[in-house]
């Protein structure tokens, strides 16, 4: 019945991995892990698709489906980030965003 | 059918919130289903509300009856006459879920907090641990107000007939996942969404930090999606919650009557026995299909 996201992103605990196409990373700022950054997974028309905050190591997690997918990063002090990501199925995909450091 | 409120009566900003955090008047409650984000940090004096446990009956899928939902705001120290004020993460889904229950449940002055946690959180403003105490209230609660709560008959009669909007992102709508995407995509109802339904997803009336958009930008997102909202409109989404952040743009914003939310949403019709279901980007026929 769950649909809120836990921080960080669900746990793969129990989850029968060769059915999702699932899409992890990590954002940092100046190399360190940014705690309480929200990642939102934008499809391809740019149309909201999930979002999650990131763990206290930077780390999110999401369960997409084989696609091309946007990721932009809203954190606090910091301009927007994006990245672009590619999901198959039954594998992991794993990205590092990094938040442009002021000034 | 179930009286209007103004913009401003219905949605307050951060500033208002931050002038308001000592008003003896003024009940700050968080609404979220992980409940740590509230132990790590709210807003200052926040009472907290568990989406799941304090809200959904333990036992049969449904809401918390009249009788456990006054027991609830009593515990809380909540009163009849307090401005309750929702907030969470998610982008406010499920504050609005609760805003909507509060009014289900006939509360008089309950508000949202534009932009909730998120916005609160890009601000920089001040969170705490603290857990405030509070007296406990005798509330009394009416209702329930069911002329903004539809059913599963009440949407399988407006198929072809009232406006549904499925808020779903496209791609649960199309049938191409079955869950927004930070849950794994396994799920046990059939993919898709109700014939004649047309897609407004939720985000669409939102900007990316959560905040509402315009009501000129709210009715002209709904006009161009082709959404007749004459009719009697019954907005769903997965399990109900995304819904009521769409039912409160349009009942509560935008004050139009006869909008109600499907809290069964796709969860329970996805998983009904024999009823029409259509796959696609398109609308369909209400027969259903394959797109």
């Amino acid at each position: 019945m769950s649909c809120a996201a836990p921080e960080g992103g669900a746990s793969t605990s129990g989850v029968n991995l060769a059915r999702e196409a699932v899409v992890e990373g990590v954002v940092l700022r100046s190399g360190q892990p940014v705690h309480g950054a929200y990642v939102r997974l934008l499809d391809a028309g740019g149309e909201f698709t999930a979002e999650v905050t990131t763990s206290e190591s930077g780390g999110f997690r999401l369960f997409t489906r084989p696609a091309t997918w946007t990721l932009r990063v809203l954190a606090p002090g910091s301009a927007v980030a994006e990245a672009t990501v590619e999901a198959r199925q039954g594998e992991t995909a794993s990205v590092q965003i990094a938040l442009p450091t002021a000034g | 059918m179930s009286d209007r409120r103004a913009r401003a009566e219905a949605l307050v900003d951060a500033e208002w919130v931050q002038a308001h955090l000592t008003d003896p008047t003024v009940v700050l409650v968080e609404v979220d289903e992980d409940t740590s984000a509230y132990d790590k940090g709210h807003l200052p004096g926040a009472v907290r509300l568990d989406w799941r446990s304090d809200l959904q009956d333990p036992v049969r899928r449904d809401f918390v009856d009249r009788a456990a939902f006054e027991r609830l705001l009593s515990a809380r120290g909540i009163g009849n006459d307090h401005t309750v004020v929702l907030y969470g993460g998610n982008n406010n889904w499920f504050a609005a879920y609760a805003y909507w229950y509060f009014r289900v449940y006939g509360h008089a002055d309950v508000r949202l907090l534009d932009g909730g946690r998120k916005r609160w959180e890009l601000d920089s403003r001040e969170l705490v641990v603290d857990v405030p105490e509070r007296p406990p209230t005798t509330y009394l609660a009416s209702g329930p107000d069911l002329s903004i709560r539809a059913f599963r008959a009440d949407v399988l009669a407006a198929i072809g007939s009232a406006t549904l909007v499925d808020v779903r992102s496209p791609d649960e709508y199309a049938g191409r996942l079955l869950a927004p995407a930070h849950l794994p995509q396994e799920q046990s109802q059939r993919p898709g969404h109700v014939p004649t339904a047309i897609n407004v997803p939720w985000s669409k009336a939102a900007n990316d930090d959560g905040t509402f958009k315009s009501d000129a930008e709210l009715r002209a997102l709904y006009e161009s999606a082709g959404a007749d909202l004459d009719r009697d409109t019954i907005a769903y989404c997965r399990i109900g919650e995304r819904s009521a952040h769409t039912w409160f743009v349009l009942h509560e914003l935008l004050g139009l009557p006869n909008v109600r939310n499907y809290d069964g949403s796709w969860t329970e019709y996805g998983s009904l026995v024999g009823v029409p279901v259509q796959l696609g980007d398109d609308a369909g026929g209400a027969e259903g299909g394959a797109g």
